[in-house]
Order: structure tokens, then C-alpha cells, then sequence
């Protein structure tokens, strides 16, 4: 299979791919790591005129401290992301959930800011930038702006991004001393998401001073499961809390049904994933989560 | 058609290429890598697998333009004057392999992950090839070949 023919160009740096963004419009689309849109343009989902390449702008592949942040660059690759020091040492999360993307293949070649800027709903990273609030940097000919991952997602494979937009960078929190766990269920070993759950927590002696839960595939867009945060901030830290803040994490969600799971299923799964990554962040063993 | 120059199993090649064309079509309809193929066609099966810079990647994922400058390694590439790499002996003596199809594949996914994890475990060695299928043989002869390989290696480093 060959994507259909189409004009090739390699960006210099980040202005070169703001004035191509802005002279082709609708017509271009922007190539990271080719992982999602490669395959799109073979099965001619996706027949842009124009592509523009990221793979020679170093600056958007970079990993840096910025402002008590981590900023990844858009470009970054999975793998670069799992093999960072500074995030090993700041936000943990990030490697826990990209080691779970795809195979190592997908991940030698796919980057942080593609695999948000597709949007799709069963991707494990919009989940994870929900839960860390993480906030876009955008650029375009007209303006630069920021916006949080709250508002960045706005359907399963759409985003607020215009045509003429680029991801520049994606900022986390420096979240040193939380724990955390992402528990993704899927029918094969590198296969995409059915559900995943994220959970984050920060904990003050046996007592949850924080929390942070981020569902994948339960809607159109990464959610929250805010009413099992609620649950567990200022909680004792111990095995009750963990089951009765799981038992609220189907709330409030919307899950498709398709050939994997229908939606029953998978607000089950959301709470049998919650319990699951609650307990292995807490580091503890809650029994029975099957049968909540 | 746009140029372009990279070095394939430690040889400089220049092209003028369509830039839809897939590295893997480059290297096997013009540069006679028999050893890289096609299966799914679709960034699942791994038969593709070649590695970029030394890092494993799915050469049907992957534009030609996209490895212009860069390094890239076929299973041709990795064994020296003839003489099997030690992935390509453990295949072979394990029974690795029945059609041979995935094998390729197999073998450069194996070479990344033996490269970046030396002695890995078996659980390792099974998450090293999550991104290769194998529709014949079954995988306990694969991670066991693996496993014979990396033990050779390690003895081949101790001298
Ligand atoms: C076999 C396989 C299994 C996979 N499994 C998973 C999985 O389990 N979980 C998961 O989350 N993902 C999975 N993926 C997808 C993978 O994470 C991709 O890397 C990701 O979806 C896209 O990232 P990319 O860098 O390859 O982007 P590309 O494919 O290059 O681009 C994807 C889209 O994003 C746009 N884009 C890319 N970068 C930018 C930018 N900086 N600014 C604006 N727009 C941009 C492109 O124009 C395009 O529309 C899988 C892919 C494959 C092939
Ligand atoms: S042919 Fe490339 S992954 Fe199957
Ligand atoms: S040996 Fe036939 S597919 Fe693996």
C-alpha cells in the first residue's frame, strides 16, 4: 500500500513549519513519528497535498526543566520520554504510562505530542495529561497560545488545534514524591486500551493529601474520575478507601461499546482498574476487586 | 522526487526517491534486501522490522525520506563476512523458526532489545517482541533462541 502522492517538506526549525503551517492550511498536515498518520495515508484515510516533517527540529525533541515544569517536546519520542532522567526523577507517570503504548517498534518512532495531538480515545496519553494537567503550547502565524488538557480534547480524534496550528511543547507538573500506577486493560500485549486508568497520589504520613485519576476510553475524550478523587482526599490510606472511591470511578463517564466491551463492561473495568491502580500506587493489596 | 543518502548494512546509498515511497519498498525492490518483508502491511506484524540509528523500527511505518542522513541495518547487515550473528545460530539451533517469515523481523527486534538489555529475562525477552507475530512456529522456541543468544553474547564478551 502507498499513501497517495504528496509534497514533501522537511521543516528547518519551528518558524519554517509555522509559515508552511499558514501558506498550505487544511491542505498540510504535519509528520512526527508517522505511527498513526502512515498508516491513515496507506489506507488513504488521510490524503494531505502537503506534508510537513518534524523529524530534523532537534528543539522539538527536547526534554527540559522549565520553570518548576517539565516541558517535552512535542517531537520527543516515546522512548526518549521512558529513557529521561529528568522526568524518572520529576514525573514518573510519564514513563509508567508510555511504556505501555504499542510495541517497542511504535515507540522507537512515535512521539509525545503526536500521540496527543491525534486525539484518539483509546490513546493512553490523553488520560495521562488529564490527570497531570498538563498544558499544550501552541503556535501559529497569527499567535501563540496555552491551553490546559481539559480543554484540548474535544472528540475521539479531534482537538481544538487548527489547520495553520503546531504543538510546540507539552508542560507537566514536577510531581517528585507522589506515587503512581497506570493499569490498562487490552486484548493483547500491543494492542490499544479497552480502559486504562491512571492514578496518582501524593501521600502526608498513612493519609491521602492528594489525588489524581485519569480514565482512557471511558468517552469521547480522556476524563477524570473526580467523584472517586473526592472520595479519597484527606482519606486514611488503606484498603477501604481504595474500594469504596473505586466503586465511584464509572461515574459521570460516557464509555463507547464496540467489538471489545460494551459500556457495562467497561465502567466494570474502571472500577476494577482504579482499585487496581490505587492499590499499587498505595502500595497495597486489596482483595476482591473483581466482584465489586 | 527528492534526493537522498543513508547508510544500508555499512554502505553509503544515494537515491532519488518519490517521497510516498516506503523504506521498506527501498530496500527491498531497489536495494535486493530479501530479508526484509512484508507481512501485514499495516504496522502490526513486525516482518518489516529493520533498525534506524541501531533502534528497532517497522520500515513499512516509515517514508524513505524519513531515514535520509540516518543509519539503517537489514538482517544482511548484522552478519560479518559471512559469519551468523549469534541471534542467527540460537534461531537455527532452537528450531526457531518453521516458514521463516517472521524471522527477520524477529531477529533485528531481537538485536534491539539484546543491545539495550544484555541479560534479560524471559518476561523481558516476551515484552522485547510484542511487536513481532509469528503465525507458525510458536514463541517458546523464539525466546528460548533469544535467551541461547544473549548467553552467547555474554560469553563472546567475557572472551
Ligand atoms: C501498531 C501500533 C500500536 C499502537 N498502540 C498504541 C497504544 O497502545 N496506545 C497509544 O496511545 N498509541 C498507540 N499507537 C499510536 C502511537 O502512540 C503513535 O505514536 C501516536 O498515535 C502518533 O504519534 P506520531 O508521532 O507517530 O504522530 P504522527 O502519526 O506523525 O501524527 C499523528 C497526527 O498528529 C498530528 N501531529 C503530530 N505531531 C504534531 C504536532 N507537533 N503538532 C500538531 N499536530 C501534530 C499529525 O498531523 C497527525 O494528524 C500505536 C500505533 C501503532 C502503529
Ligand atoms: S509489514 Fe510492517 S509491520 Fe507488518
Ligand atoms: S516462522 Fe512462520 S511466521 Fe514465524
Amino acid at each position: 500500500m502507498f499513501p497517495a502522492p504528496f509534497a514533501y517538506e522537511r521543516a528547518e526549525d519551528v518558524d519554517h513549519v509555522i509559515a508552511l503551517l499558514h501558506e498550505h492550511g487544511d491542505e498540510a498536515k504535519v509528520l512526527a513519528g508517522g505511527q498513526s498518520l502512515l498508516p491513515l495515508m496507506k489506507f488513504r484515510l488521510a490524503t494531505p497535498a502537503v506534508v510537513i516533517d518534524l523529524g530534523h527540529l532537534e528543539h522539538l525533541h527536547a526534554v527540559a526543566a522549565r520553570g518548576g515544569r517539565v516541558a517535552v517536546g512535542a517531537a520527543a519520542t516515546h522512548q526518549a520520554v521512558i529513557d529521561s532522567p529528568l522526568l524518572r526523577e520529576r514525573c514518573g507517570a510519564l514513563a509508567e504510562v508510555v511504556r505501555r503504548i504499542g510495541d517497542p517498534q511504535v515507540r522507537h518512532r512515535g512521539t509525545f505530542g503526536g500521540a496527543l495531538a491525534h486525539g484518539d480515545a483509546a490513546g493512553d496519553l490523553p488520560a495521562l495529561a488529564r490527570a497531570l494537567d498538563a498544558e499544550f503550547v501552541l503556535a501559529s502565524q497569527k499567535r501563540r497560545r496555552r491551553v490546559a488538557a481539559a480543554d484540548f480534547f474535544t472528540g475521539h480524534l479531534q482537538t481544538v488545534l487548527a489547520d495553520d496550528e503546531v504543538v510546540l511543547r507539552v508542560e507537566v507538573p514536577d510531581l517528585t514524591g507522589w506515587s503512581f500506577a497506570y493499569e490498562k486493560f487490552a486484548p493483547v500485549s500491543h494492542a490499544w486500551a479497552v480502559v486504562g486508568v491512571v492514578a496518582l497520589v501524593r501521600r502526608d504520613g498513612n493519609r491521602i493529601a492528594d489525588v489524581r485519576i485519569g480514565l482512557t476510553h471511558m468517552g469521547d475524550v480522556p476524563l477524570r474520575a473526580t467523584a472517586a478523587e473526592a472520595a479519597l482526599r484527606g482519606a486514611e490510606a488503606g484498603v477501604e478507601a481504595v474500594r469504596s472511591a473505586a466503586a465511584l470511578a464509572g461515574r459521570d463517564t460516557s464509555p463507547p461499546s464496540d467489538d471489545n466491551a460494551d459500556a457495562t463492561y467497561r465502567r466494570h473495568l474502571a472500577r476494577v482498574l482504579t482499585a487496581r491502580a490505587l492499590g499499587r500506587a498505595l502500595d497495597l493489596t486489596v482483595p476482591n476487586l473483581e466482584t465489586m | 522526487m527528492r534526493a537522498i543518502e543513508m547508510i544500508v548494512d555499512g554502505a553509503t546509498v544515494r537515491r532519488e526517491v518519490d517521497p510516498r515511497l516506503l523504506l521498506v519498498h527501498l530496500l527491498t525492490d531497489s536495494l535486493d534486501r530479501t530479508g526484509v518483508n512484508v507481512g501485514c502491511d499495516s504496522s502490526n506484524c513486525g516482518a518489516c522490522t529493520v533498525l534506524l540509528d541501531g533502534r528497532s523500527v517497522k520500515s513499512c511505518t516509515v517514508l524513505a525520506v524519513q531515514a535520509d542522513g540516518h543509519e539503517v541495518t537489514t538482517v544482511r547487515g548484522i552478519a560479518e563476512e559471512g559469519d551468523w550473528h549469534p541471534l542467527q545460530t540460537a534461531f537455527r539451533n532452537c528450531h526457531a523458526l518453521q516458514c521463516g517469515y517472521c524471522t527477520p523481523g524477529m531477529i533485528m527486534a531481537a538485536k534491539d532489545l539484546l543491545d539495550a538489555v544484555p541479560d534479560p529475562t524471559d518476561e523481558q525477552i516476551r515484552e522485547g517482541l510484542e511487536g513481532n507475530l509469528c503465525r507458525c512456529t510458536g514463541y517458546a522456541p523464539i525466546v528460548a533462541a533469544v535467551r541461547e543468544a544473549a548467553d552467547d553474547l555474554a560469553a563472546q564478551r567475557q572472551g
